[in-house]
């Protein structure tokens, strides 16, 4: 499988497509023929990512590297970054609003998935400056 | 269960084109909340859902799901079915609630499958 880095950018102002840079990934991974468990993992985790950048943070910046081993993710907003990430991560616990719960979404389970689907995973964030997540996912 | 079946047990109209109603699915999941789809759906190949919007069929896509079964009569508009066909899922609309949906479905052998959480 060859290296292959990709540049996607979340939209903040139109949740519809939300989904559209893990959907892209998604098909280019199962075109190169990467194992459908790790595609699956992937599309998933990001998809919770990119997700959480149209709703949480007015949109961001996503970095893909693609390796014959593993697929690394990168994803940076300028938005209003979160105050405990201990609170944050834990399954449940959401400031939604209720329009954002009533499209399905908000049930406070996106960073708790995020971190069960990848085989790493980092945060890290700052009130008013941002917010920037890792997440590594090995091709077994 | 063939497509087909749930069809004909829902009375379900089918909303997309070029749909083969003959695939097979081998378990089933009903939601209203696409994070928990996202979390606990394992192999499950069809989402029964009273939700309509377009992230409804990117979960099901991020989940290999073959099929989406929109309840109480809902139809989702064009675009959405316009992704749904571009990733090759099948939409049925039915009258019946989320409750009876997945009862009908049940009761003729169509189960939920392993979902509990990884
Ligand atoms: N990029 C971000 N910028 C600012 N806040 C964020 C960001 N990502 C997550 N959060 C905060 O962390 C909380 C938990 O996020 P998580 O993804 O687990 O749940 P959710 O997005 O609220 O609901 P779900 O993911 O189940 O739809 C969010 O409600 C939000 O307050
Ligand atoms: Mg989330």
């Amino acid at each position: 499988m060859p290296n292959i880095h990709m540049h996607y950018v979340v939209p903040g102002d139109d949740f519809t497509r939300a989904g559209e840079a893990s959907a892209d990934l998604k098909a280019r991974l199962k075109k190169l023929g990467m194992p459908s468990d790790a595609v699956r993992k992937v599309a998933i985790a990001l998809y919770e990512g990119e997700i959480n950048l149209a709703i949480h943070a007015g949109g961001g910046e996503i970095e893909v590297q693609v390796f014959p081993d593993k697929v690394e993710m990168t994803l940076t907003d300028t938005g209003p970054g979160i105050p405990d990430i201990d609170l944050a991560m834990r399954a449940g616990w959401s400031t939604a609003p209720d329009e954002v719960r009533s499209l399905g979404f908000g049930a406070g389970m996106g960073l708790p998935n995020m971190k069960n689907y990848a085989d790493d995973f980092e945060i890290e964030s700052e009130v008013g400056v941002g917010t920037r997540v890792f997440m590594r996912v090995n091709v077994a | 269960m063939r497509i087909s079946e749930i069809i004909t047990t829902l009375g379900a109209e089918v909303l997309t084109e070029g749909a083969d109603t003959s695939r097979e699915v081998h378990a089933a999941c009903g939601s209203d909340m696409m994070s928990d789809v996202l979390a606990y759906v394992k192999d499950q190949g069809v989402l029964i859902t009273g939700l309509t919007n377009p992230q409804v069929v990117r979960t099901a896509s991020m989940m290999d799901m073959v099929c989406i079964v929109f309840v109480r009569g809902k139809r989702p508009d064009n675009t959405v079915l316009q992704l749904a066909e571009e990733f090759g899922i099948i939409v049925l609309a039915t009258q019946h609630t989320m409750y009876n949906t997945c009862g009908m479905l049940y009761e003729k052998g169509l189960h939920g499958g392993n979902n509990t959480a990884q």
